[in-house]
């Protein structure tokens, strides 16, 4: 086994015990990169020599026998959507063409002081609006399993890279499922952290009440370690909740007892793929093998879930993405126009389709005269959604479902659909507008070897049980331990 | 009125507070700085930068709120002392996020008032209003458009500097009818929020911004209401309160003119409210922009901030900080002290300072109107020469006190001349009054110069006999040549106690 094939905990067991450096894994990453990025297309912008300076940096330290970080000598990629100084940053689009940070997002700020090293920035879908990936201004990242199709989106590149061992670890960012969604398509594990959890000071914001940034790993321990890193309160973020991090790597092999697990009907209704639906219900057997109890629960207002989402996440979008102007930074329009003029052009050319139509929809959700219908209403079944998973969670320790109705879809088969590919974030968008927690483990594949995601949400700050739940279906099974042939 | 109309205004008032960083990053909060050298990833709105509430920002804004009267976030259907942040979305250059941080419609503060005293000019007398304000709430400070104004059509420039600097706004009822109302409204607003250490209130400096919202009613016996009400305007570019009398003032006469020529369509019913800017050097106010229809912000509750919740623990400490507020000085003075409704005035007007150093003399001399009188007199003369503030005037208080105790028989060029020495060289009132050649003086003296004032000036004394005061005069001033420097009031005791003797 190669060593980029490798989880991150190996990758510090072999540096421990003086069978790898930073520096071999580095080089291993980059090759890997180098050999496999054309056909994956995960990438926006590698760190060739500077990850490389880094890693003999940390080896340095190693040998002098200072201190090294909980991450030290792991590589890891970052969505393109978090700010990193020095380095470009374009959210895929190219009205950020050019732009470079003066800061670094506070996650990965919190990497660099764990040691870890920033090998790369990956692909998304531009500003993180998508489930494909296929919204990127500048490529087209594919599925690892399947160069045909899609990686899920929107922090595809990030998915991809781990999926197809180009990165032992990534972070993505989930606003309506772009992290547990693509983690799903790919066959890794993927966490959407409780709102707060984690800051989102450096994230370039799509929806910032929904938005939070969470890792890409291959196990549920790697998740649970970058997890420790990552989460915390921050005095940049007002949002970020000021809430001790559990030790979540220690307690993760503890078994959970007298599991009860809530199966909402809503989950498993029109639209879900049948290959799916059965990968799901072995999964839940399997749990019940494990001694878990499996309860019928109701998320009533789960079908407006959708809607909801899509002026809430809209609305703020319109003004988030208002500052993208052309004037201080960024692209601006090279034809002579008048102030107006030089706004609306900067912003036509350089903001793609599915951006604008959101800052359209947004925009007409908040003007005058529609915001009580749309945005003000929206805002109320929010809170019904909301409640629908507290009562839900009085019944059950944690709910499972399918992360996505399908498996990984065909390059351009929802493009021209927008409402075909708002409808793959079915089940993972109410979690955001719910503010709780959400993760993906890989449970199966199809008949054409495309992974399958389970899903499992639990109560705001239960991360600490919802990986214990996740990593003891993973210790029963070996989807996890699969990689695809790129 | 001596207009055939009634000036109906209201006033939106924004004021910088002086806090040490900015509202919402930790960026100095200071006027004068090289361009865009106070800047940081938040107050640019950077991509993924976000804004942490500065508290001390709060905590002056709650200040002046409490002293505005107002009610602190007491909203129906909310906890209370619930108040949020909202986002005002709109494009302009010096507005890096191209939304504003503001609050929309649960401001932390509403419904309060301020009393003011109009014409504070001792010889037309004062009228007590009290003026309502509707709401003070705060939002973030944009940046500065430099324009070329060199008419060469140069580029506009961009200062981030005041980016983000906490502004408090201050909106009243249309509750002033005159310029003169609407200047004293701005200088207690000013008086009151400098003495809290609110805000420095420099209109030149920006710290103090006002715009007027002004129309007029005209008297018409046939109306529902018996007015006719000309449309909105809201006057901007006000950089003066010399500016927002002239402003208001031609304005209105402008408003009714137009109403002379369009009774009908010209009418708060018919026209939506204009925005005109006051120019100055030419006097008038010119329209800046016709809103076609009420300007759309586009607000929602700003989801990067989370909501506050002011408790009355809070409140509490804040208010233990505020000390007496200028209309309760006054009165105080008034009433302690026996000064006059206009002294008071002046006392207040020059702020907390120098109301204590009144107070302290006024302890000492046993007599709040003289030393009222006696630091009008010479202390507030000398400080205007002097530049100086009164808490740098190198005579205290108390040696204020002593000299005033000292110089009490003095005519007023002779305290003149002391004090001048007093405060020049620095020695005693003894040695000043040497140096100035007054000798003490010598009662007995006078009494027989007095008495043979009397003699000499039969006729004076026969006319006062007779019932004509100011004859007595004759005889003082008598005196008075005979003895250079006597002390006036010495001299008329003296010389009243003799001609009661005749």
């Amino acid at each position: 086994m190669s060593l980029t094939e490798k989880t991150a905990a190996e990758l510090l067991a072999l540096q421990a015990a003086g069978k790898a450096s930073a520096v071999e894994i580095t080089d291993a990453f980059l090759a890997s990169i180098a050999d496999r990025d054309q056909k994956v297309q995960a990438f926006m912008h590698v760190e060739g020599a500077n990850a490389k300076a880094v890693a003999a940096v940390i080896d340095a330290k190693r040998k002098s026998g200072a201190k090294l970080g909980a991450l030290a000598g792991v590589p890891i990629a970052i969505k393109d959507v978090l700010c990193t100084k020095g380095i470009p940053t374009t959210c895929s689009s190219k009205i950020l063409e050019g732009f470079v940070p003066p800061y670094d997002a506070t996650v990965v700020a919190r990497l660099k002081a764990a040691d870890a090293i920033l090998i790369g920035k990956t692909n998304m879908d531009e500003f993180a609006m998508g489930s494909s990936t296929e919204n990127s201004a500048y490529k087209t990242t594919r599925n690892p399993w399947d160069p045909e199709r899609i990686p899920g989106g929107s922090s595809g590149g990030s998915a991809a890279a781990v999926a197809a061992c180009l990165a032992p670890v990534s972070l993505g960012t989930d606003t309506g499922g772009s992290i547990r969604q693509p983690a799903s398509l790919c066959g890794i594990v993927g966490i959407k952290p409780t709102y707060g959890r984690v800051s989102r000071y450096g994230m370039i914001a799509f929806a910032s009440s929904l938005d939070q940034i969470g890792p890409f790993t291959h196990d549920v321990y790697d998740n649970a370690l970058l997890m420790e890193i990552i989460s915390g309160f921050d005095p940049h973020d007002a949002t970020s909740v000021n809430q001790p991090v559990p030790a979540y790597t220690k307690t993760l092999n503890d078994k959970v007892e007298g599991l009860r697990i809530g199966v909402p009907k809503e989950f498993f209704g029109e639209g879900l793929d049948s290959e799916v639906e059965a990968a799901i219900r072995t999964a839940l057997k399997e749990y019940e093998k494990l001694g878990a109890k499996l309860i019928d629960v109701s998320l009533p207002h789960s079908s407006y879930a959708v809607s909801v989402y899509y002026i809430v996440a809209t609305a703020e979008a319109s003004s988030n993405l208002a500052r993208f102007d052309g004037m201080h930074y960024g692209h601006r329009t090279k034809q002579k126009a008048d102030l107006i003029g030089t706004y609306a052009k900067s912003r036509g050319e350089a903001f793609g389709k599915e951006v604008q139509r959101r800052i359209m929809l947004g925009t007409y959700a908040l003007s005058s005269g529609y915001k009580d219908a749309y945005y003000l209403k929206a805002l109320k079944v929010r809170r019904l959604i909301k409640n629908d998973f507290d009562a839900a969670f009085e019944k059950c320790d944690v709910i499972m479902g399918p992360t996505a109705p399908t498996a990984a879809f065909k390059k351009g088969e929802k493009s021209d659909n927008p409402l075909a590919m708002y409808l793959s974030d079915i089940y993972t968008i109410s979690c955001n507008l719910a503010g709780i927690a959400g993760l993906s483990i890989p449970c199966g594949f199809t008949k054409t070897n495309l992974p399958i995601g389970l899903q499992l949400l639990s109560p705001p700050f239960d991360e600490e049980r919802m990986l214990r739940v996740a990593r003891m279906y993973e210790a029963a099974t070996d989807w996890h331990t699969k990689r695809p042939t790129v | 009125m001596a207009e055939p109309y009634k000036i109906v205004i209201g006033l939106e008032v924004h004021v910088q507070l002086l806090t040490k960083t900015k509202l919402f990053c930790s960026c100095p909060n200071k006027f004068g700085l090289p361009p865009n050298s106070a800047v940081c990833p938040v107050c640019l709105g950077l991509p993924g930068s976000l804004p942490v509430m500065n508290r001390q920002a709060f905590d002056l804004a709650l200040k002046a709120a409490l002293a505005l009267n107002c009610q602190i976030a007491s909203h129906a259907d909310q906890k209370p002392g619930f108040t949020k942040w909202d986002r005002k979305n709109y494009y302009y250059p010096d507005l890096p996020k191209n939304y504003q941080i503001s609050q929309y419609d649960l401001p932390f503060s509403h419904d309060g008032f301020l009393d003011i005293n109009v014409h504070p000019d001792p010889k037309k007398g004062y009228t007590a209003k009290k003026v309502g304000i509707i709401r003070a709430h705060l939002e973030e400070d944009a940046g500065k458009n430099i324009h070329d104004e060199s008419g060469r059509g140069g580029d506009t420039r961009v200062d981030l500097n005041r980016t983000g600097t906490p502004l408090l706004e201050i909106v009243s009822h249309p509750d002033m009818n005159s310029p003169e109302e609407a200047i004293a409204y701005l200088e207690e607003i000013r008086l009151m929020l400098r003495e809290l250490g609110v805000s420095d209130c420099e209109m030149q400096e920006g710290s103090l911004r006002c715009d007027a919202n002004v129309n007029v009613h005209i008297p018409k016996a046939d109306e529902p209401k018996g007015y006719a009400a000309t449309p909105l305007v809201e006057i901007k570019n006000l950089n003066s309160f010399r500016s927002v009398g002239r402003a208001i003032t031609y304005e209105a006469k402008r408003q009714y003119e137009q109403f002379q020529k369009d009774p009908v369509g010209y009418r708060i019913d018919k026209l939506l409210k204009t925005t005109a800017g006051w120019d100055d050097p030419r006097g008038r106010t010119e329209v800046q922009r016709h809103k076609e229809e009420a300007a759309d912000y586009r607000y929602f509750p700003e989801p990067d901030l989370v909501p506050v919740i002011v408790t009355k623990e809070q409140l509490d400490a804040v208010k233990a900080t505020m000390g007496e507020l200028p209309q309760a000085q006054r009165q105080r003075l008034q009433t302690q002290y026996g000064l006059s409704p206009s002294d008071a005035e002046v006392f207040v007007a020059k702020g907390r300072k120098t109301v204590a150093y009144l107070e302290e003399v006024a302890k000492i001399v046993g007599d709040g109107k003289a030393a009222a009188n006696r630091i009008s007199d010479l202390v507030f003369p000398a400080l205007n020469e002097r530049k100086e503030e009164i808490d740098e005037f190198p005579v205290t208080a108390a040696a204020y006190a002593d000299f005033v105790k000292q110089t009490g028989s003095l005519n007023k060029q002779d305290r003149v001349d002391v004090f001048k020495i007093v405060l020049e060289k620095g020695v005693s009132v003894e040695d000043a009054k040497t140096a100035a050649g007054i000798k003490a003086v010598d009662e007995s003296a006078l009494r027989e110069s007095a008495k043979a004032a009397i003699a000499a000036n039969a006729k004076a004394v026969a006319d006062f006999k007779a019932g004509k005061d100011s004859a007595k005069m004759a005889i003082v001033g008598f005196v008075m040549k005979n003895n250079k420097g006597a002390p006036n009031d010495v001299v008329r005791k003296l010389v009243d106690e003799e001609l009661a003797k005749v």
